[in-house]
C-alpha cells in the first residue's frame, strides 16, 4: 500500500524489537469477538489511476458547472473569480498540512496569516475583534446568539428576522433545541419592500429581549435597515445580530460595527473558495471588545518571542474547551483555518480599491439584469434596494426554471420551498461571473412566464 | 489597528521560546501596503464605484474600509509563501502527536476536489444535475457505516466537535420522543475537553467518571454512577491513554439495561479499522473525525469534517438533510423529518472534505485500512519499546496507536514537559501532546505513514 511505508523486513525487524511473533499479537488484548467481526467489507484497494477514473466519473455526473449553464444560483453560496495566487497560496503544504497552531514556534505562519484575516474581518465589519474562523455562517449565527446569552443571562427573547436565510434559522433553532430559558419569536418582513420592518420589533422591546438577528443583505439579496433595527434593539438593552452570507457586500455597504450593530457573523465563501456543493466555506465572528471573554472559537493574538521578536500565539484561550471543559464558551476546537488564509489572500489581492469595485460590479449587473427581465415582462417581488440578488414574481416557478434549463440557464432558486408566502418566486443571482450575454440569455429564456 | 494592539496585552509571552531570528519574521501585510498599488485589475481595464452608490443611494454605502492591505500581486504571493515557511507541516515533518492523528495527506485527494464536477457545483443545484455529488455521500455513507458497524451515517457536521453536538442532540431527542427528562451524561477524567463542553451546549449535566489508575474505565465505576437520570456515557475508545477499553461491551450492556445510551468518540478511529467496530462494541452513536482517520488535511485548523454514525434506533434523530433514493433510483434531498434534530449548518456538509476522504477510502480499500491500523499500532508499541527507559509508560497495559510516556526529569532536573518539547521542535519534530491534567507526561501517537527509520 503506497501510503505505508513499511516493508516485512522493518515489520520483523520492529516486532523483534518489541518482543513479539506476530502483529496480531499486538491486538491480544482487544477482546476476540470483536477482531473476528472487525473485518472490513469494502473492495480491496486501488491505484491511483483507478480511484482517479472512478471519482471523474462521478464529477463527470454533476452537470450543473461552470461552463455547461449560464449560472443565477444564489442563495447562500456564491459564484465568484478566484484569483490563480489564492489557490497558489492555500496549495502549500506547509499550511495544508499542518496541525492547530497550539505550538507556536512551529505555526507562525498559520498564526500571523490568521491574526490578518481577524483584523480585515474587523475592519470589514466595523467592529473591534473577529476569531479566528468559525464552520460556517449559519452556525457562527447559532453561536452568536448562546454568545449574546452569555452577556446577558437573564434575557431570553431571540427575534429572529423571517427574512434571515432559512438555513441560518434552522441552525439557530437547532443550537437551541436543547437549551432551556429561550423564547424564539420570528419577525416579519414587509411583504412590499422584502426588508425586516423595524416597527414589528416594537412588542420586543423590553428587557427580556435578548437579541434581533437580521441578515445583511438578507435572504432576498434586500439590504436591510440595519441602523434603524439596531438603535432600538440597543435602547431596549439587547443585542443587535447581523448575519452576512455575502460579505462581498461589506466591501461597499456600511458596516454593520458603523450601523450599531453589537455582533456581526457570516459566511466567508465568496471570498476565494469554490462552491464545492457547500463546503467548505468559512464562518466570520467579529463583535466588541468589552465581550470579548465571551466570544466562542480561538483568537490569535500578537505577543514578542523571548527575543523581543513580534510573534504570533492563540489568545485568552481560557474561554476554550481544551482548558475550561463544560464552562467553555464554546465547544467548537477544529475551525476552518485553511478557508480562514484562503479569504486573507484573496482580501489581500483584491485590496482596499478593488473590493470595493468588485463590489460595485455586483450591484450594476444584478440592477442590469433586474431592468432587462423588467423588459421582458418580469417583475422584480420586492421594492427595497439589493445587493446582488433580487427576487422575481412568476407565474409557475417549477416550470419556469425547466424551460430555463432547456435553454441552458439556470436562473435561479424558487423561494416557496421556504416561503410559502412566496410560491411565486425565484431568486436569482447576478456576479461578476456573469457576462452581459448571460444576462441576455436569462431574460430570453424567461421572457413570457411572468 | 486596535484590534492587534488591545489583544497584546493579554497573551503569555514567556510561553514562546523561539530561535528565529529577526530576519526570519515576516511584516504584517497591512505594513508592506502603500497607496494606490492593487493585486487585482479590474476586467475591462477600470472600473468606478460611482454607479453603484448612485443605485442604492450613498447613505447605504461606505466610504472606504479604513486600513485595508493595498499590494500588488507578486508582494501578496511572497508574502503568504514566506508566512508558509514559518510553518511545520505533516508533509514535511513527523507530528508524533498523541490525540490527534496526523497521517499522511494524500495530493490526489485534492486534485479530485478540485474537478470542475465537485468545485464548481452550486449547492442548490437542480439534484438532477448533481447526481453525481449525491452518489459520492451515499457510497461515504456506506463505507463508513462497513467501518464503523453503524447502520446509518449523516455527513452533514463540519468538525467532530459539531459531530458530538449532533450526537448528544440525538441522545436528547431520543430522551424525549421517550418522554424522558434524563440530564446527565457520564464522561471519564481523561475525556478531550470538547466532550464536557458539547454536553453542555447539548443542555446536559457532566458527571466524571474516574479511571482506573491503569487508565481504563470500569463497569463497576459506571454502575456506580449510572442512574435513572443518565442519558448517556460518552467515550473515547481506544481512549485518550491510547488503551483499548477491555470492559467496553460490558459498559455497554450495564448502560442499555439502564436505558443509557453508548456514545463513543471515534477521535482515535485509527486503531479500530478492521480491528473492532464500535458497533460491535455496542455503541448507539459515534462521530468519526474525516481529518484524523481518513487523511483530509488539518489545515492549521481545519476545515474538517465530523460525520455521525448511529444505530437504525437513532436514525430518525439524524440531522438534516438526508439523502434518499426515489423509486426511481435517483438521489434527492430529504429535510422533512419530524424527529430530527435539525440542521446544524448551512446545505451539505463540508462537501470537499467528503471527496477526499472517498478518496482516501477508495486507495486503502478494506484490505489497506486495516493495515493501517495495525501498523499505526505496531508503530506506538515499537516506540513505547524504544523509549521505555526514559520515558517509561504511563500505564503497564498494552496501547493501541498511541502511548502515554512519563519522565522523572523534572524532580531530578528541573528540566519540564514543555522543555522536552522545545527540544524536540529543536531536532525538527513537532513536540508530543503535552497531558492535560497530569505533569511530566506526553502523548505520542506515530501513524502507519511514518516509516520506523529514515533511509
Amino acid at each position: 500500500m503506497r501510503f505505508i511505508p513499511h516493508t516485512e523486513d522493518d515489520i520483523g525487524a520492529m516486532l523483534k524489537t518489541i518482543g513479539v511473533a506476530r502483529l496480531d499479537d499486538l491486538l491480544a488484548h482487544v477482546p476476540q469477538r470483536l477482531r473476528d467481526r472487525a473485518a472490513i467489507a469494502l473492495p480491496p484497494g486501488q491505484s491511483e489511476a483507478e480511484v482517479a477514473a472512478e471519482l471523474n466519473g462521478l464529477a463527470a455526473r454533476n452537470r450543473a458547472v461552470t461552463g455547461a449553464f449560464a449560472s443565477f444560483l444564489g442563495g447562500g453560496y456564491y459564484r465568484h473569480f478566484v484569483p490563480a495566487a489564492v489557490r497558489a497560496v492555500i496549495s502549500r503544504a506547509e499550511f495544508a498540512t499542518s496541525y492547530t497552531p497550539y505550538q507556536p514556534e512551529a505555526s507562525q505562519g498559520t498564526t500571523q496569516a490568521i491574526f490578518e484575516f481577524q483584523t480585515m474581518i474587523a475592519q470589514l465589519t466595523g467592529l473591534e475583534v473577529a476569531n479566528a474562523s468559525m464552520y460556517d455562517g449559519a452556525s457562527a449565527a447559532a453561536e452568536a446568539v448562546l454568545m449574546a446569552h452569555r452577556v446577558y443571562p437573564k434575557r431570553t427573547v431571540v427575534v429572529i428576522s423571517r427574512a434571515l436565510w432559512p438555513d441560518y434559522r434552522a441552525a439557530i433553532r437547532t443550537y437551541l433545541s436543547a437549551l432551556k430559558n429561550f423564547e424564539l419569536v420570528e419577525a416579519p418582513f414587509d411583504s412590499a419592500t422584502g426588508a425586516t420592518d423595524p416597527s414589528a420589533l416594537t412588542p420586543y422591546l423590553n428587557d427580556r429581549l435578548l437579541c434581533v438577528v437580521v441578515g445583511y443583505p438578507n435572504a432576498f439579496g434586500v439590504i436591510e435597515p440595519l441602523g434603524q433595527i439596531a438603535a432600538p434593539v440597543k435602547q431596549a438593552g439587547g443585542v443587535a445580530i447581523s448575519a452576512t452570507a455575502e460579505p462581498l457586500a461589506l466591501g461597499l455597504l456600511k458596516s454593520p460595527g458603523e450601523l450599531g450593530v453589537d455582533i456581526a457573523v457570516g459566511e466567508g465563501q465568496s471570498f476565494g473558495m469554490p462552491l464545492q456543493f457547500g463546503g467548505p466555506g468559512v464562518g466570520f465572528f467579529a463583535a466588541r471588545m468589552a465581550q470579548v471573554r465571551q466570544m466562542p472559537g480561538r483568537l490569535v493574538g500578537q505577543t514578542r518571542d523571548n527575543r523581543g521578536n513580534r510573534a504570533f500565539c492563540l489568545t485568552l484561550a481560557t474561554r476554550e474547551q481544551h482548558i475550561r471543559r463544560e464552562r467553555a464558551t464554546s465547544n467548537i476546537c477544529t475551525n476552518h483555518s485553511l478557508c480562514a488564509l484562503a479569504a486573507t489572500a484573496y482580501l489581500t489581492l483584491m485590496g482596499r480599491r478593488g473590493l470595493r469595485e468588485l463590489a460595485a460590479r455586483n450591484v450594476e449587473l444584478a440592477a442590469q439584469a433586474r431592468d432587462r427581465l423588467r423588459a421582458a415582462g418580469i417583475s422584480a417581488r420586492f421594492s427595497g434596494k439589493f445587493f446582488n440578488e433580487f427576487a422575481i414574481t412568476v407565474a409557475d416557478p417549477a416550470r419556469a426554471l425547466a424551460r430555463a434549463e432547456a435553454a441552458g440557464v439556470l436562473a435561479g432558486i424558487p423561494l416557496g420551498r421556504d416561503y410559502p408566502e412566496l410560491a411565486d418566486a425565484i431568486l436569482v443571482t447576478v456576479t461578476e461571473t456573469n457576462s452581459p450575454a448571460e444576462i441576455e440569455r436569462l431574460a430570453d429564456s424567461l421572457a413570457g412566464v411572468g | 489597528m486596535a484590534v492587534a494592539k488591545k489583544i497584546v496585552s493579554e497573551t503569555p509571552a514567556k510561553d514562546i521560546r523561539n530561535t528565529r531570528r529577526s530576519a526570519d519574521t515576516v511584516a504584517l501585510i497591512f505594513e508592506e501596503s502603500a497607496p494606490g498599488r492593487r493585486g487585482v485589475d479590474a476586467p475591462g481595464g477600470g472600473a468606478s464605484a460611482a454607479r453603484a452608490i448612485e443605485l442604492l443611494g450613498a447613505d447605504l454605502c461606505r466610504a472606504d474600509i479604513d486600513g485595508f492591505p493595498e499590494v500588488s500581486e507578486p508582494q501578496a504571493l511572497r508574502h503568504f509563501l514566506r508566512l508558509s515557511q514559518q510553518n511545520f507541516g505533516q508533509a514535511l515533518q513527523f507530528y508524533p502527536l498523541g490525540s490527534c492523528t496526523m497521517k499522511y495527506n494524500p495530493p490526489l485527494n485534492d486534485e479530485m476536489a478540485a474537478l470542475p464536477g465537485f468545485a464548481s457545483l452550486h449547492p442548490a443545484a437542480p439534484v438532477h444535475l448533481a447526481q453525481g455529488a449525491l452518489e459520492l455521500m451515499v457510497r461515504l455513507e456506506a463505507a463508513l457505516a462497513a467501518i464503523t458497524g453503524m447502520d446509518a451515517v449523516s455527513l452533514a457536521p463540519a468538525a467532530g466537535a459539531h459531530g458530538e453536538l449532533a450526537g448528544l442532540l440525538m441522545v436528547r431527542a431520543w430522551e424525549r420522543k421517550r418522554g424522558g427528562v434524563r440530564r446527565k451524561v457520564i464522561i471519564p477524567d481523561t475525556a478531550h475537553g470538547t466532550n464536557p463542553a458539547s454536553c453542555t451546549l447539548a443542555g446536559f449535566e457532566v458527571v466524571v467518571a474516574k479511571s482506573h489508575r491503569r487508565g481504563y474505565l470500569e463497569a463497576g465505576e459506571i454502575r456506580r454512577l449510572l442512574d435513572d437520570e443518565t442519558a448517556a456515557l460518552m467515550v473515547t475508545n481506544p481512549n485518550t491513554m491510547g488503551i483499548f477499553e477491555p470492559e467496553i461491551e460490558e459498559i455497554a450492556a450495564a448502560l442499555h439495561e439502564r436505558g443509557a445510551l453508548l456514545y463513543l468518540d471515534g477521535a482515535n478511529m485509527n486503531a479500530l479499522l478492521g480491528v473492532a467496530k464500535p458497533g460491535d462494541m455496542g455503541a448507539d452513536i459515534i462521530h468519526i473525525n474525516l481529518h484524523k482517520t481518513f487523511s483530509t488535511p488539518h489545515g492549521g485548523g481545519g476545515p474538517g469534517a465530523g460525520p455521525v454514525a448511529v444505530k437504525a434506533h437513532l436514525e430518525p434523530f439524524l440531522p438534516v438533510p438526508r439523502i434518499v433514493r426515489r423509486a426511481d433510483g435517483a438521489l434527492e434531498f430529504a429535510s422533512d423529518r419530524p424527529d430530527s434534530i435539525g440542521r446544524l449548518r448551512a446545505y451539505h456538509g463540508n462537501f470537499g472534505m467528503l471527496v477526499r476522504a472517498y478518496s482516501y477510502i477508495l486507495a486503502m480499500g478494506g484490505d489497506g485500512l486495516a493495515d493501517a491500523s495495525r501498523i499505526a499500532i505496531l508503530n506506538a508499541a515499537y516506540v513505547r519499546k524504544r523509549l521505555a527507559e526514559r520515558y517509561p509508560s504511563a500505564s503497564a497495559e498494552p496501547a493501541m496507536h498511541e502511548c502515554v510516556l512519563t519522565h522523572d526529569l523534572e524532580s531530578r532536573t528541573g528540566v519540564s514537559t514543555l522543555d522536552i518539547a522545545k527540544r524536540l521542535l529543536a531536532y525538527g519534530f513537532h513536540p508530543t501532546t503535552r497531558s492535560w491534567y497530569r505533569r511530566n507526561e506526553g502523548w505520542s501517537a506515530s501513524p502507519e505513514s511514518e516509516p520506523p527509520w529514515p533511509r
